[in-house]
């Protein structure tokens, strides 16, 4: 494919490559969509393929269609995990989002001091991985003699008990919050630095003050990186799994086997071996993530308008 | 007798060669179930596979099989064993599951916990030991770990360690408030009031629902809420006599507020074994190895009991946990890997199991005097094996696990979790959790009648 | 092969994409100079105390990670936990954590560095390609192609595990290298971000002067595209890096060896290990394992951080 040759052929060659260009595009994407046809498409196909399929201990496999579907509609515990998703969804994504877009904003003002030292220390907990944070913040909620408990003890207070059923949901989205808030705020700074300085010239000369800038240049600027970033949450919260999954351990009465659709999905196929049904819920809601994301998508695109 | 003295007379010549062999007299042991002639291998079919180089896979995470493997390497020096550790419990069972699913994959040898064992062997997953003449080895364990093993007519584990229940209590704590240490659960109850009056940060024990626990009280309490007939019907009743008699105690307990809300195996359960904090555990045989590490801090300060008991003086305790080794049929040699069961959960396998903290099945080491007069020194030099090897012979006889009792235990935390985390009637708990384990099992096709 | 290759190298590059590629490729390079010339503000007390607390919740629980690990088991259960008590033990807790059971962790730190430099590497240089395909390409099934791959990030990852897990078993890649790194060679997120990236900083005109000289796509990708894509490049890298050494549920399921476990995995299973019968506790090694295996991924952030920080910038322009 490197024929290089004198530039008098150049004409030809073009001319050929233009035919062959109709289908270059493909050998740059080609070993990329390979592999992904390997490890996302086919495995999502298979899945769909067993959800269709009943396997039980005494009778082995047989078709079912739709049936374990129309299961599923109708599973309390699988709405159950759902809803949960949700709150946590509602809560936790937009306080995170928040959070990371006010430290954005405050690294970006130029009116903070030693900012790059706030800019890696709040970005740090992303490196941390999902289950080293879990197991430290598990030793940390510990009631009695974890830290919260020490705290407690040290002041006198009653803090709650994080890993109580009425506190948990709250502890989960506390470990999330702190993982994952730097890195959204890393994004969403770096769109505010590529902000043209001719903007703020403008404003500067209409004597805008900083609420102002904030409100109408800054944050119309950088609304695609807060759209990205919602709907990465958005799923990251849907596929909830490691944190409760890890949690468990330590408050088992607190978090069900269908505390997340995730979750109901590994233990019914793992500890249940119902594969098939699995299969069934994690089709559901994958369609179900992509029709939030997409709502969550045109909502803020509409917004533009 | 001919063959006992011409053994003698050959036994100059033979020294040698039986100082190579090391443990001549296991083998004589294991030389008598020779004949079994079924399908499965005879002991020369065993002896030869044992002699041919081969490769086993062995998946356990029980921390005494290192030690048992590099013994049998030595012993076999041509069979290879690839001991893996795939995961703790569930994560195990998980992988061995999949394994099974997928139709390869699965190792030769797997140690299977006595509860999981009906779900792998009825659907049809282990070999049948009985084929290799395990059913001669009955007498050399327990009853109530052979009747573990023993499952629709035929064996399909070796017993390894077994788990009866004891009381494991702080005599510190005990003598510093004065409270004398209970036999009866009556007095039990009446233990945690007093001490918990005396001392707000100490509880008798902690419990947050554990669903091995659970079965192990029912069970002790004369409950049968498991019964098996044939492969497809189940019963399941966490109704009966001795689930309520168990929950009698134990709502008082819950009710009361004393129980300590720390759930066991977390790092602040064993914190609360090292302070003191929680006076009692109700557990199996084999918890003296996991308090030396775990609670390193409160060395001479536990002691050993009988488990409480519902009526004075009748003494009668259960099994926790314990477990055995399993021949899987994905095996491609099934011979060799039999002939490894036969040294590991063997005499020579289970001496070197109880040497590294283990608690043995095997009723030879459970009698031997050695065993029993052990001076535990964590243990402020009580004998404790004492205690816990009369504990193995009180196992109230006839229990059963569910075919599909995995699951079940995965589902506890929804329903008699839920009892326990709102402190409220463990019985509605219990009914709850007998609905959704049947509920399953129908959907998996078995027959399930309830009560 | 080469020696062709490099009289057409230095043709290329040089002379031609002078001014229009400088302008056009203006977001990336800039980024690390300061941008505004505005005078310096005040800096305000306020802001200061709200980042001072946002750094103190971030930075507390790794803090405790520190002086835990500092501690012996026994210290561990009796002592406050925001404090150094009792003997400083670190470096035993490191030399238990590095040694215990014939230095298993070593052998997951050398998995978990396979896995990173196969799959981050792998990921990066796929994602790399082909988002930079489909920046500078029209070819039948573009839309196709972006449209297939977002919807499938949206399907939970425990969805595709049975699925994934029972094919790869038939193919006899369960418990091998593979079954980490082969899944772990797609970035969706990584696509996307060289896509965007690319679109920004590879001029046409650079590579339309390239293809009048009468270079391959592959070698002007390599010669040319390339270099302008480094910050892009880097950035994918950074977080393939992270997403790899932070990978757990996948290795779980995939591997029953604990010869091919990752540390995560590894460190998990430690944990476990005090919750079996004769199982021994060390959550001391726990702790410090954990502290030990963030070190090296925080250290590659701290380094690189001029790099990764322009990268992400382009992608979150549009």
């Amino acid at each position: 494919m490197t024929t290089t040759s004198p530039v008098a052929d150049a004409p030809p060659l073009v001319q050929s490559r233009k035919r062959a260009g109709r289908w270059m595009g493909w050998a740059f994407v080609g070993p990329f969509m390979a592999v992904f046809l390997l490890v996302f498409v086919a495995p999502v196909l298979y899945a769909f393929y067993l959800s269709l399929f009943q396997n039980q201990m005494v009778g082995g496999d047989k078709f079912v269609g739709g049936a374990n579907y129309l299961q599923a509609l109708g599973d309390p515990q699988f709405w159950d995990s759902v809803i949960r998703v949700a709150v946590f969804l509602v809560v936790q994504v937009p306080i995170m989002l928040f959070l990371a877009l006010f430290a954005a904003l405050a690294l970006d003002s130029g009116r903070l001091r030693a900012s790059s030292f706030f800019r890696i220390s709040v970005f740090l907990p992303y490196a941390v991985p999902a289950v080293v944070a879990t197991l430290m913040w598990g030793f940390i909620y510990g009631p009695r003699f974890g830290l919260f408990g020490s705290i407690n003890d040290f002041f006198g207070l009653n803090l709650g008990e994080p890993l109580s059923s009425s506190w948990i949901l709250a502890s989960i989205g506390n470990i999330n919050t702190w993982e994952f808030t730097g890195y959204n705020m890393l994004i969403f700074y770096s769109a505010l630095k590529v902000i043209p300085a001719e903007l703020y010239e403008a404003a500067n000369l209409d004597g805008a003050g900083t609420f102002r800038v904030i409100r109408s240049i800054k944050l119309p600027s950088i609304r695609g990186a807060i759209g990205i970033a919602s709907i990465f949450s958005v799923i990251g919260s849907f596929q909830l799994f490691n944190e409760p999954n890890i949690l468990k351990a330590l408050a088992p009465n607190s978090i069900s086997s269908y505390f997340t659709p995730n979750m109901y999905a590994f233990n019914l196929s793992f500890a249940g071996q119902q594969f098939n049904y699995a299969a069934a819920i994690s089709i559901i809601m994958g369609v179900l993530t992509v029709v939030v994301a997409y709502v969550v998508q045109i909502s803020g695109s509409r917004k533009d308008a | 007798m001919k063959n006992n003295h011409r053994f003698r007379r050959a036994a100059g010549a033979a020294l040698a060669a039986s100082l190579l062999m090391g443990g001549l007299a296991a083998c004589s042991s294991s030389g008598t179930t020779a004949n079994a002639g079924a399908e499965g291998a005879s002991a020369e079919d065993i002896a030869k596979a044992l002699d041919t180089e081969t490769t086993l896979t062995v998946w356990g995470w029980a921390p005494q099989l290192e030690p048992i493997v590099e013994a049998f390497e030595a012993k076999y020096p041509k069979v290879h064993v690839n001991l893996e550790n795939v995961g703790t419990g569930n994560a195990h069972y998980t992988k061995l599951q999949n394994a099974v699913k997928a139709g390869s994959g699965a190792p030769d040898v797997a140690q299977i916990e006595y509860n999981a064992l009906p779900q792998f062997a009825l659907s049809d997953s282990l070999v049948n030991l009985k084929d290799f003449g395990a059913e001669e080895l009955k007498d050399n364990y327990t009853a109530s770990t052979w009747g573990s093993v023993n499952l629709n007519g035929g064996v399909y584990a070796l017993p390894q360690d077994s788990g009866p229940m004891a009381m494991f209590y702080r005599a510190d704590v005990f003598e510093k408030h004065g409270i004398s240490i209970p036999t009866t659960w009556d007095e039990y109850v009446e233990a945690g009031k007093k001490l918990h009056a005396a001392d707000p940060k100490a509880y008798i024990t902690s419990d947050t629902g554990d669903a091995g626990f659970t079965t192990s009280m029912i069970w002790q309490a004369g409950g049968k809420p498991y019964t098996l007939d044939g492969s497809t019907k189940v019963a399941v009743d966490l109704q009966d006599e001795g689930a309520k008699k168990w929950t009698g105690t134990w709502n008082q307990l819950l009710k009361n507020d004393l129980l300590s809300p720390v759930t066991s195996w977390s790092d602040e359960w064993y914190k609360g074994l090292s302070d003191g904090s929680i006076a009692t555990l109700i557990i199996g045989a084999w918890m003296p190895a996991n308090l030396e590490s775990g609670a390193e801090a409160a060395s001479g300060k536990w002691r050993v009991a009988p488990m409480p008991t519902y009526e004075k003086g009748a003494a009668a305790t259960a099994e926790n946990g314990g477990g055995g080794d399993a021949v899987l049929k994905q095996s491609k040699n099934k011979a060799a890997a039999y002939g490894f069961l036969q040294f590991a959960n063997g005499p020579e396998g289970s001496k070197i199991h109880a040497a590294n903290g283990g608690f043995p099945s095997t009723t030879a080491d459970l009698e031997s005097d050695s065993f029993l007069n052990a001076e535990n020194a964590y243990f402020g030099g009580q004998k404790i094996n004492k205690v816990l090897v009369q504990a193995s012979k009180d196992v109230v006889p006839g229990w059963s696990y569910l075919p599909f009792q995995t699951y079940a235990n995965s589902i506890y935390s929804d329903t008699v979790g839920q009892a326990y985390g709102s402190k409220g009637e463990l019985n509605d708990g219990l009914k709850a959790w007998q609905d959704a384990t049947a509920k399953y099992g129908q959907q998996q096709g078995f027959t399930v009648t309830t009560k | 092969m080469s020696v062709r290759l490099s009289p057409a190298h230095s043709r290329e590059t040089s002379p031609k994409p002078s001014p229009a590629a400088k302008t056009r490729r203006s977001p990336a390079p800039t980024f690390n100079t300061r941008r505004r010339g505005v005078t310096r503000k005040r800096s305000s007390v306020l802001l200061t105390i709200l980042m001072g607390v946002m750094a103190v919740y971030a930075l507390l629980p790794l803090f405790w990670l520190v002086v835990n690990s500092t501690k012996t088991q026994t210290s561990l259960f009796s002592s406050f936990g925001l404090w150094f008590s009792g003997d400083f033990a670190l470096w035993d807790n490191i030399v238990g954590t590095l040694t215990y059971n014939d230095g298993e962790f070593l052998r997951w730190l050398a998995n978990t560095m396979l896995y990173v430099v196969v799959g981050a590497g792998g990921a990066t240089f796929l994602a790399t390609l082909a988002g930079y395909g489909l920046a500078k390409f029209d070819f039948p099934g573009k839309r196709g192609v972006f449209a297939v791959v977002l919807g499938a990030v949206a399907i939970p990852g425990t969805a595709l595990a049975v699925p994934t897990f029972l094919m790869f078993s038939q193919m006899g890649l369960t418990n091998t290298p593979w079954s980490v790194i082969i899944p772990s060679l797609i970035s969706p997120f990584g696509l996307y971000l060289v896509w965007i990236y690319a679109l920004e900083s590879v001029p046409t005109e650079v590579l339309e002067a390239a293809r009048m000289d009468g270079a391959g796509e592959f070698r002007t990708f390599f010669t040319i595209s390339l270099r302008m894509l480094a910050p892009g490049f880097i950035t994918v890298l950074l977080f393939t890096v992270v997403a790899t050494w932070n990978n757990y549920f996948l290795p779980l399921i995939m591997l029953s060896q604990s010869t091919w476990y990752p540390l995560t995995v590894g460190l998990n299973s430690w944990n476990a290990q005090a919750t079996t019968a004769g199982g021994e506790a060390i959550y001391n090694l726990v702790i410090t394992g954990s502290l030990l295996t963030i070190v090296p991924i925080v250290g590659a952030f701290l380094f690189l951080q001029r790099f990764w920080q322009s990268g992400l910038s382009a992608g979150s322009v549009k």
